[in-house]
C-alpha cells in the first residue's frame, strides 16, 4: 500500500512518519509515534478516550484522519507536564480522585485543558460542556467536574 | 471466634486500621494522570501479529461446511485457527471448582448457539488483512429453530440450544433443574392473608460498555511458556482456564495486568487470552487479539436478562406472612457464571425481611442469546429491584408509609431466616432510621424507637394500625395494579389536524464551545 510522508509537531517537537492511506491520526500517534497517551475506546468517535489537540482545539484522534494534521501541532496527554512538575490539571485530577480505572483520563485531561487554554475561570457549566463528549464509565463525573474547577482556582492562585 | 495470626505480618501493617475520613491516594494514580499506565495495549511487541475471529450470522445454526480455500492464500494471513486446533475445546468457567460441565468450545465446530459466536481464528500481519481473510472465509449453514425467551425455553418440545443441558436448564448437583427454597407453608400463610399481591419484574440484559474493550496479547518465552498480556478481572482464574483449554501446565503461562480499564464484571470470562496464545503457540510469534467496540457491545456477555414472578400474602396490620417467588435466570446459550448467579439469587431471598412462609424457585435457563455474566452484585441486582418495587406497592396495598412498611417487616437479631439460619448482625432497621432521618422523610416515633437487637425492638406483631383505612377491595390474583404501576393507557383521542407551523425563528449563530462541537461532530457536519 502507498505510504504518504507527514510532517506536524508532536507535543512541541517536529516529527516526520509515513502513514497508510486512511490511517487514523490515533494510529499515527499510537503505533508510528508511540506516544501511547490517547486510548482507543470506540474507533468510532463515541467515547472521547482518544481526545487530543489540534492547534489548540479539542477533536476525536480516532475519527481523524493523519493525513489532515499535516504542518499542524498535536498535544497529547502525554505532553502536559514538561517537567517534574505536574500540570494543574493533572495535580487537580489526582487531589480529587478524579480517576477510577484511568482509561478515559488523557481524554478527560484534553478536553479540560481545551477549555482552560480559552477559558481559565470556566463555570460548573462550562466545565459539564467541556467534557460532555467524554465518556467515563466508571461514572466518577463529580470528581472529575471538581477536579477542573479546582484546578481554575489552583491556576488562578498562581497568576 | 476468628483467631487472626497479627504477628506474621506485625512488621508489614500498622495495626491502626482508623482511615474513614482520611484520604489515601490510589497507588495507581500518578500513572492514571500522566497516561502512563500501562494497560494490556499499550504493550507493542516486535512482529506482533493480530488476531480476529469469524463470527455466526444466526443465533442457532448447524455448521455443515467451512471453506477456507479462498482465506488461506489471503495476503498477510499467518494462520488460520478452527476448532479442531484447539486442544480442549470444551470449557464451563466454573469448572476449576467443580461447579458444572464444559458446555463452551473456544471455536465452535457443529454448531453454534447465539449470534456472535466465534467459529474461526484468522491471525495476520495486520488487524486489516485479518478482517480481509474473515471476509472470504465460506460457512455453510442450516438454521435451527431459536428460542429467545426463558418461559418458551422451558416449554415441552422447545429447541434445545446446548446438548450439554437437554433439558435447556443448568442441573445442580446432577439432579435439580433449579435451587429451591422451602419454608413454612406459603399456602396456609395466602390463606391466612388479607391480601395477596402477585406481580411480574423483569430486567432487560445490561452491557458493562468498560471503555477499554477486551483483549490481550501473548508471546512466546524461554522454556516454553508464554507471556500474556491482559485486561482480565481475573488474573489467575484467567490463566487456569487457559491452561486447561490449552492443555498445558499453569507454570508454562505467565501473565501479566492488572491494569483494567474498566470490567464491572464484563473481564472475568477469559474470551480473548486462549485464542491469543495458542496463535502465539502456532505462529511462534506475538500475537494480539482486541474485542472492537462493535463485537464488545454485540456479542461480549452481559449482566443476563431476568424475569420475576413475587406472589405475597400480607396481613392488615403490614406483616407478610408469606412469599412466593419465581426467578428465571436467562443464562443465553452457555452457563458462563450464570449458574453461580441462581445460587446467589436463591441465597438472597426473600429479602432483608422476616417471613414465617417462604417458597422460591430460581432457574439458569439457556436461550439463544448472547451468554450472561457477572456484572456488580449479579444474581442479587434484579432480584432487589423486584423485591424493592414490590415492598412499595404493598405499603401502598396496606395503607401504610413504605419505611416504616420496611421497618414491621424487617428481621432482627435472632429471627430464623428462610434458610434456616438465625439472622446475626442485623441493621436494616437502623439503616432505615437512618435513610429516613437523612432524607428528611418523617417516620413515627414508635419506629424510631425500634431495633435491630433482640432485646430492645418490642414485639413485631403489634404494629400500630395503619395511617389510612386499608384498600379492602377484593382483588383477584394476578397482574395487579397498584399506585406504583403505570397507569393503563388513555383511549386514543380522535385526530385532528396538526397545527400549523410556526414561521422559523431568526437562528443566533451558535457560540464555540469545545465538548458539545466535538460531540455533535460525530453525527452532524461541523466536524473539523
Amino acid at each position: 500500500m502507498a505510504k504518504t510522508p507527514l510532517q506536524f509537531r508532536h507535543n512541541g517537537r517536529e516529527v516526520a512518519i509515513f502513514v497508510d492511506g486512511g490511517m487514523s491520526l490515533l494510529s499515527a500517534l499510537r503505533d508510528e509515534i508511540g506516544d501511547h497517551s490517547p486510548k482507543f475506546g470506540c474507533g468510532q468517535g463515541g467515547c472521547g478516550a482518544c481526545t487530543v489537540l489540534i492547534d489548540g482545539e479539542p477533536v476525536l484522534s480516532c475519527i481523524t484522519l493523519a493525513e489532515t494534521v499535516a504542518g499542524k501541532s498535536i498535544e497529547t496527554a502525554d505532553g502536559l507536564k514538561t517537567g517534574p512538575e505536574l500540570h494543574p490539571l493533572q495535580a487537580a485530577f489526582m487531589d480529587n480522585f478524579a480517576a477510577q480505572c484511568g482509561y478515559c483520563t488523557p481524554g478527560m485531561l484534553m478536553a479540560a485543558k481545551a477549555l482552560f487554554d480559552h477559558n481559565p475561570d470556566p463555570s460548573r457549566v462550562e466545565v459539564i460542556e467541556a467534557i460532555s463528549g467524554n465518556i467515563c464509565r466508571c461514572t466518577g463525573y463529580e470528581s472529575i467536574i471538581n477536579a477542573v474547577l479546582a484546578a481554575a482556582r489552583r491556576t488562578e492562585r498562581r497568576a | 471466634m476468628l483467631e487472626l495470626r497479627k504477628d506474621i505480618f506485625a512488621d508489614e501493617r500498622d495495626d491502626n486500621l482508623k482511615e474513614i475520613g482520611k484520604p489515601t491516594q490510589r497507588q495507581d494514580m500518578l500513572g492514571h494522570v500522566t497516561a502512563t499506565s500501562v494497560y494490556f495495549n499499550d504493550h507493542k511487541l516486535q512482529g506482533m501479529l493480530h488476531l480476529k475471529v469469524l463470527r455466526s450470522p444466526h443465533s442457532h445454526a448447524r455448521i455443515r461446511r467451512i471453506d477456507l480455500s479462498e482465506a488461506e492464500r489471503s495476503p498477510g494471513v499467518r494462520r488460520i485457527i478452527r476448532g479442531a486446533d484447539v486442544p480442549h475445546n470444551l470449557n464451563t468457567l466454573l469448572s476449576l471448582i467443580n461447579f458444572g460441565k464444559d458446555d463452551e468450545p473456544t471455536l465452535a465446530v457443529d454448531k453454534v448457539r447465539y449470534k456472535g459466536e466465534p467459529i474461526v481464528a484468522v491471525v495476520a500481519d495486520s488487524q486489516r488483512e485479518a478482517f480481509e481473510a474473515l471476509a472470504k472465509i465460506r460457512v455453510d449453514y442450516e438454521p435451527l429453530p431459536t428460542v429467545f425467551d426463558v418461559e418458551e425455553a422451558l416449554k415441552p418440545g422447545a429447541p434445545v440450544i446446548n446438548e450439554t443441558y437437554p433439558k435447556n436448564t443448568f442441573t445442580y448437583h446432577d439432579i435439580y433443574d433449579h435451587q429451591k427454597i422451602r419454608f413454612g407453608d406459603v399456602e396456609r400463610g395466602f390463606a391466612a392473608a388479607d391480601h395477596i399481591l402477585e406481580q411480574r419484574y423483569q430486567m432487560s440484559p445490561i452491557e458493562h460498555a468498560p471503555t477499554e474493550t477486551n483483549g490481550s496479547i501473548a508471546a512466546p518465552d524461554t522454556n516454553g511458556r508464554y507471556v500474556v498480556y491482559t485486561s482480565t478481572q481475573a488474573l489467575f482464574f484467567s490463566l487456569d482456564t487457559c491452561a486447561k483449554i490449552l492443555d498445558v501446565p499453569s507454570n508454562k503461562l505467565h501473565f501479566i495486568g492488572g491494569t483494567v480499564g474498566g470490567g464491572f464484571g464484563g473481564k472475568v470470562d477469559t474470551v480473548t487470552e486462549p485464542l491469543s496464545i495458542l496463535g502465539a503457540m502456532l505462529t511462534g510469534r506475538p500475537v494480539r487479539y482486541m474485542i472492537g467496540r462493535e463485537e464488545e457491545m454485540l456479542y461480549c456477555a452481559p449482566r443476563g436478562a431476568e424475569r420475576i414472578f413475587i406472589k405475597d400474602g400480607i396481613a392488615r396490620d403490614g406483616r407478610i406472612l408469606a412469599r412466593q417467588f419465581r426467578c428465571l435466570f436467562d443464562s443465553g446459550a452457555y452457563t458462563r457464571l450464570s449458574s453461580y448467579a441462581a445460587v446467589k439469587c436463591a441465597a438472597h431471598l426473600p429479602g432483608p425481611y422476616t417471613i414465617p412462609n417462604v417458597y422460591a424457585e430460581v432457574y439458569c435457563i439457556f436461550t439463544n442469546r448472547v451468554p450472561a455474566t457477572a456484572m456488580r452484585g449479579f444474581g442479587v441486582t434484579a432480584v432487589d429491584f423486584a423485591i424493592e418495587c414490590q415492598m412499595d406497592k404493598l405499603a401502598d396495598l396496606v395503607g401504610m408509609d413504605p419505611m416504616e412498611f420496611r421497618l414491621v417487616n424487617a428481621y432482627r437479631d435472632g429471627d430464623m431466616k428462610a434458610h434456616r439460619r438465625e439472622a446475626k448482625n442485623t441493621a436494616l432497621i437502623e439503616c432505615v432510621q437512618v435513610a429516613a432521618e437523612k432524607a428528611k422523610w418523617r417516620i413515627r416515633d414508635d419506629f424510631k424507637r425500634m431495633s435491630s437487637l433482640k432485646e430492645a425492638g418490642g414485639q413485631r406483631p403489634t404494629a400500630p394500625p395503619p395511617v389510612r383505612e386499608p384498600i379492602l377491595v377484593n382483588r383477584s390474583a394476578g397482574q395487579q395494579r397498584t399506585v406504583y404501576d403505570r397507569p393503563a393507557p388513555p383511549p386514543p383521542e380522535p385526530i385532528r389536524p396538526p397545527p400549523p407551523a410556526p414561521p422559523p425563528l431568526a437562528q443566533p449563530a451558535p457560540a464555540p464551545s469545545h465538548g458539545a462541537i466535538r460531540f455533535s461532530s460525530v453525527f452532524g457536519g461541523r466536524r473539523r
